[in-house]
């Protein structure tokens, strides 16, 4: 899933600091599974920025709304009907769900209220890691089934590098060394010849590098 | 027993403090309470296990979230008693009652009085 | 010869070869360079140049290592893949070359996380076994990476650095040998104070016969006092110092801790020395240049042989 986070209370209350009729709307997917933007989320934050405002006495009308999704334009549509009475709009979906429905919404001033981090798993209750960097040209079976790139901080092919000590990254031992895992799995695997073979210098133009990215399915267009 | 706490503390019953959510703390203050309590089991007597270990971070999280909004966390407290505990159930509305007198009323409750 | 470096010609001959390191300053000030590279002239047979080294911004590896060619020093030039991608990198290979830097070390380089500019954006292109490739393409079959011909070859000789010391333990014989076949013509190593375990190492080294196609040079770094050994001990990751050596520190007396560490380093340039396979020393005594000279003379390496350039 993406994982996000919401942006701190005073960010998002000073990009509404002049509108007084705000619709907010969450989003049931990723956010909803981390916990920073669905239903929940949406309530918390409507009920902290009407206290923030009364406590300015700068009241503001709140209309709370979660749909089904962000990233697509049928559920976006849901809001034609009343997103012309609001000032703006704060999405609490990730940077594409805000970036989509600023597109269907011309009129709209659309804002966001999380921060979009990354491609993740929940490792925990109330702990989400991340895993993949969508780089467009999966690695996966060459690295015993984790990945280099997201996992290793300087995303090495052929590592680990001189920093890795009892398992974990030089940035931090709260970070685990990708490549110890990468080693840890093909041993596992017993698969740690694959090691030695030398992963060539990548091909980064199916990465953002290459510039934004599509995929396109002829056989399902309409 | 009949215990005298202050007139001026509402109770809302819950099955378990598991059971309340950060909306609700939310709500309570929004609505004007100056000040919100949650009294759970004893830690390690939770009916449901972890419902009042899940409360006090739940609560850690609204105390965040207060001062964010400038309401103040310290307007919110969890405490840990058991039902036979009756005097300390007084004993902490009073406390709450106390620390709430010298904090003043919540901004929001006096902002939204209508004329 | 595939370069026209002095440590080639060295290594070739089956000298045993001696190098040392020199860190840029963090200024525009060239007299700095020039006087760590006087301290290590004729001492050494080739110096290696830092790159920004943990990350804190110094004068450029290229141009700290034109400096000490002037001097008459040969200078290797290290190179991070931190910093530049594969554009930047070929280019500098191609701008070191005609400077007449004729040495290559290619490393990773340290995270930005250590130093001066945490939030700068990370480059890592390649790492530092393709950095390798890299080079070695660019010299033998005059190529680009992009696969354009190049016209007059960067003549470097391929250096990298290996810890033979870190985790995971089992692939550090693997490791090296990934560095021989993507093509490094030597390798320099992490401070090496385990000696027993650096002999483990070797003796895996040379079972793959690994010790014929690549030369080793082993690293050591002389202590300074009894809280730079716990330091390397303790702090610097990947580092391995027996108990055994921070007593010595510790038992020597106040005045002669720096001499002791001189002493402890010597021993281990000789013991290494016998080790089959192990082709020079790599001498790091950071902020401590002057001392390399007396290294060099008291390991009984100095004068250094003369090579005709
Ligand atoms: S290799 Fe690429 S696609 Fe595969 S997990 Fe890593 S970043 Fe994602
Ligand atoms: S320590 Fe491991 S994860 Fe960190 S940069 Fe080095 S190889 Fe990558």
């Amino acid at each position: 899933m993406i994982v996000a986070e919401r942006k701190p209370l005073e960010q998002i209350s000073s990009m509404i600091e002049s509108n007084s009729k705000v619709l907010i709307v969450g989003c049931g997917e990723c956010v909803t599974v981390c916990s920073a933007g669905g239903k929940k989320e949406v309530d918390i934050l409507a009920s902290a920025l009407n206290m923030i405002r009364i406590k300015e006495s700068k009241p503001i009308e709140i209309r709370q709304e979660t749909l089904e999704r962000q990233c697509d334009a049928e559920y976006l549509e849901q809001l034609r009907g009343f997103i012309g009475e609001y000032e703006v709009v704060i999405s609490m979906a990730c940077g594409a769900g805000v970036q989509f429905m600023a597109e269907k919404y011309k009129n709209s001033l659309v804002l966001p209220a999380l921060n979009t981090k990354f491609i993740g798993v929940t490792e925990e209750q109330g702990v989400w890691s991340e895993r993949c960097h969508a780089c467009g040209d999966c690695k996966l079976h060459l690295t015993g089934g984790v990945c280099p790139i997201a996992r290793c901080s300087k995303s090495l092919l052929n590592g680990p590098c001189g920093g890795s000590a009892n398992g974990k990254c030089e940035i931090s031992p709260e970070v685990v060394c990708g490549w110890q895992l990468i080693i840890e799995r093909l041993s596992d695997l017993g698969q740690l010849e694959k090691y030695e073979e030398i992963i060539p210098i990548n091909d980064w133009s199916t990465n953002r590098d290459g510039g934004p990215r599509k995929v396109v399915r002829e056989d399902l267009r309409l | 027993m009949r215990l005298n706490y202050p007139p001026n503390v509402k109770i809302i019953k819950v099955p378990c403090t598991g059971k309340v959510d950060v909306i609700h703390l939310l709500q309570a203050f929004e609505r004007g309470a100056d000040g919100v309590y949650i009294a759970g089991c004893l830690e390690g007597d939770c009916h449901f296990l972890r419902g009042n270990l899940r409360a006090r971070k739940r609560v850690e999280y609204t105390k965040r979230l207060l001062d964010e909004i400038g309401i103040g966390g310290e307007r919110l407290q969890m405490y840990n008693m058991s039902a036979a505990q009756g005097p300390r159930f007084a004993e902490v509305a009073r406390e709450m009652t106390e620390r709430i007198m010298t904090l003043g009323p919540n901004p929001i409750r006096a902002k939204n009085r209508k004329p | 010869m595939k370069s026209e470096s002095k440590l080639e010609q060295i290594l070739t001959k089956g000298e045993f070869a001696v190098t040392s390191e020199c860190g840029p300053p963090r200024g525009a000030d060239a007299e700095v360079i020039r006087k760590k590279g006087e301290m290590l002239k004729g001492f050494v047979d080739g110096v290696n140049v830092t790159d920004n080294q943990t990350s804190v911004v110094r004068m450029s590896s290229i141009s700290s290592c034109v400096i000490l060619k002037e001097l008459g020093l040969n200078p290797i030039m290290q190179m991070v893949t931190r910093d530049r991608n594969r554009i930047a990198i070929q280019s500098d290979i191609l701008g070191a070359a005609a400077l007449g830097i004729n040495n290559i070390l290619c490393l990773t380089g340290d995270h930005q996380k250590f130093g001066d500019h945490a939030s700068a954006k990370n480059v890592f292109d390649m790492d530092s076994i393709q950095l390798v490739q890299t080079v070695k393409l660019m010299r033998d079959e005059g190529k680009f990476l992009g696969g354009e011909e190049l016209k007059g070859s960067p003549k470097m000789f391929i250096g990298a650095a290996e810890n033979p010391f870190a985790d995971p333990f089992e692939i550090r014989v693997p490791r090296l040998a990934k560095k021989v076949a993507a093509g490094v013509d030597f390798i320099q190593t992490q401070c090496i104070y385990n000696l027993p375990k650096f002999e483990k190492w070797m003796k895996l080294v040379r079972d793959r016969g690994l010790h014929e196609r690549v030369h080793i040079l082993g690293g050591v770094t002389p202590f300074k006092s009894v809280g730079m050994a716990n330091y390397m001990k303790k702090s610097v990751p990947g580092m391995d110092v027996p108990d055994e050596l921070i007593e010595r520190m510790k038992a020597a007396p106040k005045e002669k801790k720096a001499e002791e560490g001189i002493n402890i380093c010597i021993e281990t340039i000789q013991r290494l020395r016998d080790i089959e396979g192990i082709h020079g020393v790599h001498v790091m005594a950071i902020e401590w240049e002057e001392m390399v000279s007396e290294i060099v003379k008291r390991a009984g390496l100095f004068p250094r042989p003369h090579i005709e350039s």
